[in-house]
């Protein structure tokens, strides 16, 4: 059963060195990336399987017992991220068939997609706060390298930003990780909480979850430092921006959301009341950034920043309910947002171009693609019936609850800047004609190639992802809802990690 | 990027293979003393540049046989297979396992896991340097 836990680590380890090993045979490298992302996927929905069944669980690598080892854990949330992971890691190979070209895929493309799923999956499982940090790296070390792919100017210029922000995120997160180890003399999460909620120092513990709010905060693209976000985001190829806005700030948030249930809940006057405020201004900076902009990427890129504050705020209120709605609004999140990004690969594609200004006409040439871009963005501006309405109903009703008014206030408005942002590509893109003077300018790609159809195939799955966890949103709230109850009461966590270690 | 140089030349002949058993040894020892995968495929790679140095990537290419890039790929692959085998044995993975063999007049043989490890460890550092160093060797040119 414990190998289960194990698994969706190992096997994108094992799959980009595989796809390494056969470096000079590209189609062999794309048979591999879709088999074995599947194959994530089943993983994904049979870890989910295994613990809503058994609760936590955990393995421990080598036979070295918790808390001296590593430990791999999964509890609710981390299943769930695991199963996203799958799904987004499926879909991106897909679209990547008909998107990334022979060049970037002779530069290692898939080898690094492995590497960075790897990464987000070792993320997601681990039980250790310094393997946390070489999980992060392994995620980080294969996106600098995605980011570059291709290395042109515009790449280079927002990875610049992107690694050194980053760079200085990871050494935040190290000297945090060293506060704790001085501190208590373990980095075992689990062993962590236990010997803080013990800790008389209650300052110096407050300083530390400080430290990895900032550093967690970085890598989630939260206000104030998530310039770097909108700055390289739309530099790499659009699978690669796509992979990114699915689960790179996700992962900052899940660690976010596991540090600050598990770890730091002690002072949570402080340490939350300051998360709500960061939610709060995330939400507002990301969309008024957005409707600056008329790119269609950088778009995009913003509304991820702005996500992020509806995702902390769930954090920050920390009920059950609000953890619950901060929890779907992640999975929602991902789905949307990477299929936003899908779609304008596929307008690119079409027109040859990313810029609003010179985009027009797709709705009379290609109504279909009109329609799943608008079930998408009409899901993240929170319109019912579709997955982005629960998410952010959850959470307003949450906050009414301990009427937490400002920052309901705050949703609600930058609910409609969303929509706001939403229509105005909407009117650009697909509504208004196609300006004369872009229809000769702009190199049009054969839209006849077969490779078109092939791009319909992720976008179709995703929407029809986001209709169905909209319209069946019942079972998927439950679930939000035990994966909050599981975060706000950890024993079973503890136990799963810790108990282990009398069973034996 | 070749310097005819007599002295280097003789001394890169003899250098490769003594330095190549050496990294064997080191990469054998290494499970408890010091030495191991790391410090072997330095070793390793050591040998090899020095060669490079005397004759050129042409003839370094040649004998590597395989892309140092599929090289990492291969060792890669070895150490994260070496983690699995544990789980048919019903451990957690990367448990180390043993194998004793008695051989004759050899003696006593260990095998284990870690060994698959260390070796694919071995792989990834030669890999890697060799494929930087005759990037910016070609690159030069």
């Amino acid at each position: 059963m414990t190998l289960l836990v194990g698994l969706p680590v190992v096997l994108p380890l094992v799959l980009g060195a595989l796809s390494l090993a056969i470096w000079r045979f590209p189609v062999a490298q794309r048979v591999v990336a879709l088999v074995g992302t599947a194959v994530l996927l089943l993983l994904g929905i049979a870890l989910l399987w295994a613990v809503i069944e058994h609760g936590p669980m955990a393995t421990a690598l080598g036979e070295w017992r918790a808390p001296f080892g590593i430990v791999l854990v999964a509890d609710l949330l981390s299943a769930i991220m695991v199963l996203m992971a799958g799904i987004m890691g499926f879909v991106v190979a897909l679209y990547s068939l008909g998107t990334v070209s022979r060049g970037h895929e002779s530069f290692g493309y898939f080898p690094l997609l492995h590497l960075l799923l790897a990464g987000v999956c070792g993320s997601f499982l681990t039980g250790d706060i310094f393997n946390l940090y070489v999980w992060f790296e392994v995620m980080l070390l294969s996106s600098f390298a995605l980011l570059v792919l291709g290395g042109e100017r515009a790449q280079m210029e927002g990875a610049i930003k992107y690694v050194t922000i980053n760079l200085f995120s990871s050494a935040m997160l190290l000297t945090a990780v060293g506060l704790t180890y001085g501190l208590v003399g373990t980095l075992n999460m689990a062993d962590i909480a236990v010997k803080f909620d013990g800790a008389e120092d209650g300052g110096r513990v407050t300083v530390i979850a400080m430290l990895f709010m900032v550093a967690f905060g970085i890598k989630a693209a939260a206000f104030p430092l998530f310039f770097w976000l909108p700055a390289s985001y739309h530099t790499p190829p659009v699978a690669v921006s796509a992979l990114f806005a699915a689960l790179l700030t996700k992962v900052g948030v899940y660690a976010m959301f596991r540090m600050f249930t598990l770890v730091f809940d002690a002072d949570t006057a402080y340490t939350h009341n300051i998360l709500l405020w960061i939610a709060g201004f995330t939400m507002v900076t990301g969309v008024l950034g957005a409707a600056a902009q008329f790119e269609f990427r950088r778009i995009l890129s913003f509304h991820i920043v702005s996500q992020i504050g509806y995702m902390l705020m769930g954090l920050a209120l920390f009920t059950p309910l609000a953890l619950a709605g901060g929890l779907y609004a992640i999975f929602h999140n991902i789905i949307v947002k990477t299929n936003l990004f899908l779609v304008s690969g596929v307008a690119y594609r079409l027109q040859g171009t990313y810029q609003l200004k010179q985009l027009g006409g797709l709705y009379r040439s290609h109504p279909g693609l009109g329609v799943l871009f608008l079930l998408s963005a009409l899901s993240m501006a929170g319109i019912p019936p579709l997955s982005g309405f629960f998410a952010k109903f959850i959470l307003v009703r949450a906050g009414l609850e301990i009427e937490a008014w400002v920052i309901v206030a705050v949703a609600l408005a930058v609910g409609i800047g969303t929509l706001f942002s939403m229509i105005k590509i909407w009117a650009e893109v697909f509504w208004k004609a196609r300006p004369e003077e872009a229809t000769t300018g702009a190199p049009v790609m054969d839209v006849a190639s077969p490779g078109l159809h092939w791009l319909y195939v992720p976008i179709v799955l995703l929407a029809g992802l986001t209709v169905l966890i909209g319209v069946a949103g019942q079972p998927i709230f439950e679930v939000s809802m035990q994966a909050a109850e599981q975060l706000l009461d950890n024993s079973a966590y503890i136990e799963a990690v810790l108990g282990s270690e009398e069973g034996s | 990027m070749t310097s005819y140089s007599l002295i280097l030349r003789t001394a890169a002949r003899f250098l490769l293979p003594l330095l190549l058993m050496f990294s064997i040894f080191l990469l054998l020892r290494g499970h408890d003393l010091p030495g191991g995968g790391f410090i072997a495929g330095l070793v390793a790679s050591c040998a090899f540049v020095v060669y490079l140095f005397a004759f050129d990537v042409a003839p370094v290419r040649r004998m590597l046989r395989l892309d140092p890039r599929s090289m990492v790929g291969v060792g890669l692959l070895l150490a994260a297979l070496s983690g699995v085998p544990a789980v048919f044995f019903g451990e957690a993975f990367f448990t180390g396992l043993w194998l004793e063999l008695e051989l004759p007049r050899i003696g006593e043989i260990k095998l284990s896991t870690p060994l698959v490890f260390d070796i694919g460890v071995y792989l990834v550092v030669l890999g890697s340097v060799m494929a930087i160093v005759m990037a910016l060797a070609e690159g030069e040119e």
